[in-house]
């Protein structure tokens, strides 16, 4: 009799503390996303003045001059997505070669120092990799590269224009390359992990059947391991888009829109590192302040953009082509 | 708690802590430009040594300056463009200069050494309006007769950052050139016709020294300390002059302070046959009407013994002390400007 009600009221302290674990978690799961929502409510509230101001025409104007109080944030938005899109461009392509000899081409010895190494570089503070830019990277790209880019690249006719310009080493195309840098680590750690949980009785059935190499990993791994590629390549966008001090040092920061990516731009997150400590007034506060709401905005579309295309690739899964 | 504070005085915390604490703990604070930075925490240091007295300087921007004192979250906001009269009336505070530095513009240019190339201020405007591409471009070649100038591109080189050498040096240009007034402007940030933008002066100071053919302007230390090369300016008398302590000083010499205005004088363009044209002062912001008539009182002393015992500390990181007639005419404003809760001066 004791023992049941003993073991009666352990049961009911259990019970009370499983009630305390639940609300825990889901206070810490909640405060995620009331915080998010506060976030989002005070670049609102903090963008109102410019919104009033200058309402969709800020998306669409190229202009930016505190002393008239016009503000336009195309520039720094182009400069965004460009950097980003060059960032990927070379980044994934290079992660891809990576991951893939890590795990399938590369002997067993080498397999753990270059693992270890591609992890090292994505621990590096993004201030070194500007400093690294501006003062190794742009000095060597502007003397061997950039005049070669400019005779070669620049003189063709459809992407001639993208590639004309002084050659000075610092601009979007600098900026897009310390970028893709930045990023390579971050997608091929994700992609190497993703495609060493590929179970190898597929591999070795693909093997089994005549597979060559480039087929397994074309037909079996990267199928196998899409959602995780894709989340990788996310990973990596997510941190190219709002990267802030190794862009400020390399793209020039400049508000000037040019078809060349020889010539210095602008970014989002290099506006508001640099201008947010020295802007006086309410206007050019609020434009700044817009231009953090409008990268969050590009962000959130960004990754509903993968999320819908994981969705698209799920569909196709289990059908024959 | 004094094993605490042990602790945060081994890892220098404790004057963040103290000051953020009770209203006057033996330290003053202040916030805001950078350009002052060094010879404002050189001061510190030495008047702490001396009267035990700390000042805490968060060198986070004019900008920043302006917010804080306006909150009155400091003792004294710092900022490298004065404010006007109106706006410093509105807001009930007094306006001060401290030291003063000049704007240097800076090449790079192959065969041309510190010195050697002469611009005039059209030329000036012209390169920084874009209207001059080339550095071997006729109007160059005119004021430099005998010098080698390449047939190069010209790339302008500017703050990417709100700065108060901004303000300065496009208030120059615009005093000499309504174009530049009217299609530019003066400020701490302008939408600039040309170039691309450095960090800070030593983003601008590293762009210029990268990037061939490149022309930037820095705070005169700045190019001092990274050995740049610099051109020479024709001032208002017609007189080419080099960037120095003594042209500097010439200027201030020739300004025409006001006290009744805050000192609101930006130092460009003045007369003189060696004065420089690009120079400025840095300022100190402080409320007329004190609540706390001890700290205000020590935030005083400190700008007080600054005039008096700080002028080779300033002079060695290469700044430009105030005349003396200048801070007689501060240390006034002070007896009739700021006072305690009851109207009484504080600073006798």
């Amino acid at each position: 009799m004791k023992s049941t009600l003993l073991h009666q009221a352990r049961l009911k302290q259990q019970i009370w503390l499983d009630m305390l674990f639940r609300g825990l978690t889901r206070l810490s799961a909640f405060g995620v996303l009331a915080l998010l929502l506060a976030i989002i409510a005070s670049l609102v509230i903090g963008s109102m003045p410019a919104i009033e101001a200058f309402g969709f025409h800020f998306l669409v104007s190229d202009e930016w001059n505190p002393v008239t109080d016009e503000y336009g944030a195309l520039v720094p938005i182009v400069g965004t997505l460009v950097t980003s899109g060059i960032a990927l461009l070379i980044a994934i392509p290079v992660s891809f070669g990576i991951a893939i000899f890590l795990t399938e081409l590369s002997p067993r010895v080498l397999r753990r120092p270059l693992g270890i190494a591609v992890e090292l570089l994505a621990g590096i503070p993004s201030i070194i990799y500007g400093m690294w830019g501006l003062f190794v990277f742009a000095p060597l790209f502007a003397d061997h590269f950039e005049p070669w880019i400019n005779d070669h690249i620049g003189t063709l006719p459809m992407l001639g224009p993208f590639f004309a310009g002084p050659p000075m080493g610092i601009g979007i195309l600098t900026a897009g390359i310390i970028l893709a840098i930045m990023v390579i680590p971050f997608i091929a750690s994700v992609m190497r992990d993703v495609f060493e949980v590929v179970p190898p009785m597929l591999k070795e059935s693909a093997y089994g059947v005549g597979a060559t190499t480039w087929e397994v990993v074309m037909k079996i791994v990267l199928p196998f391991t899409r959602i995780g590629v894709v989340g990788g390549i996310m990973l990596g966008l997510g941190r190219a888009l709002g990267e802030t001090m190794a862009v400020t040092f390399v793209i020039g920061n400049a508000h000037e829109l040019s078809k060349s990516l020889l010539m210095p731009g602008n970014s989002i997150s290099s506006a508001l590192a640099n201008e947010f400590t020295e802007a006086v007034g309410e206007l050019y506060t609020s434009a700044l302040i817009e231009l953090g709401l409008i990268l969050f905005f590009i962000t959130f579309v960004v990754l509903s953009l993968a999320r819908l295309m994981l969705h698209k690739l799920g569909k196709g899964e289990g059908q024959t082509t | 708690m004094s094993k605490l504070n042990r602790l945060f005085n081994s890892i220098g915390l404790s004057v963040a802590l103290l000051s953020a604490g009770t209203a006057f703990a033996g330290n003053i604070t202040g916030a805001g430009a950078t350009f002052p930075y060094p010879v404002y925490a050189k001061w510190a240091e030495a008047y702490k040594n001396e009267t035990g007295v700390g000042m805490n300087y968060q060198s986070i921007g004019s900008g920043g300056g302006i917010k804080q004192i306006k909150a009155k979250t400091v003792d004294f906001g710092a900022t490298d463009a004065p404010m006007n009269a109106n706006e410093l009336g509105m807001l009930g505070l007094t306006q001060f200069p401290t030291v003063i530095g000049g704007v240097v513009p800076v090449i790079n240019v192959e065969g041309v050494s510190p010195g050697q190339l002469k611009l005039s201020s059209d030329t000036l405007v012209d390169i920084f309006m874009g209207k001059i591409t080339k550095w071997n471009d006729s109007k160059i070649a005119a004021d430099n007769k005998g010098l080698n100038l390449p047939d190069q591109a010209i790339t302008v080189v500017h703050r990417a950052d709100g700065s108060g050498t901004t303000h300065i040096f496009t208030s120059y240009l615009a005093a000499v050139s309504t174009d530049w007034m009217r299609e530019v402007g003066a400020d701490k940030a302008v939408k600039w016709p040309t170039g691309t933008g450095g960090k800070g002066n030593e983003g601008v100071a590293s762009y210029v020294q990268r990037i061939k053919g490149a022309i930037g302007y820095v705070e005169y230390a700045y190019a001092l300390q990274n050995k740049m090369s610099y051109a020479q300016l024709k001032n208002r008398d017609g007189h080419f002059v080099s960037p120095t302590a003594e042209s500097f000083k010439a200027a201030a010499g020739n300004a025409k302070w006001k006290a009744s205005e805050g000192f609101a004088e930006i130092l460009v363009n003045q007369p003189g046959a060696d004065s420089w044209p690009i120079a400025g002062a840095t300022f100190i912001l402080v409320y007329k009407n004190q609540e706390n008539a001890a700290t205000a009182a020590e935030v005083l002393k400190f700008f007080d013994w600054a005039y008096s015992k700080g002028d080779q500390m300033a002079s060695d990181l290469h700044y430009v002390p105030l005349p003396g007639n200048v801070t007689a005419m501060i240390r006034k404003s002070w007896k009739e400007q700021i006072t305690d809760g009851h109207g009484k001066a504080i600073w006798k």
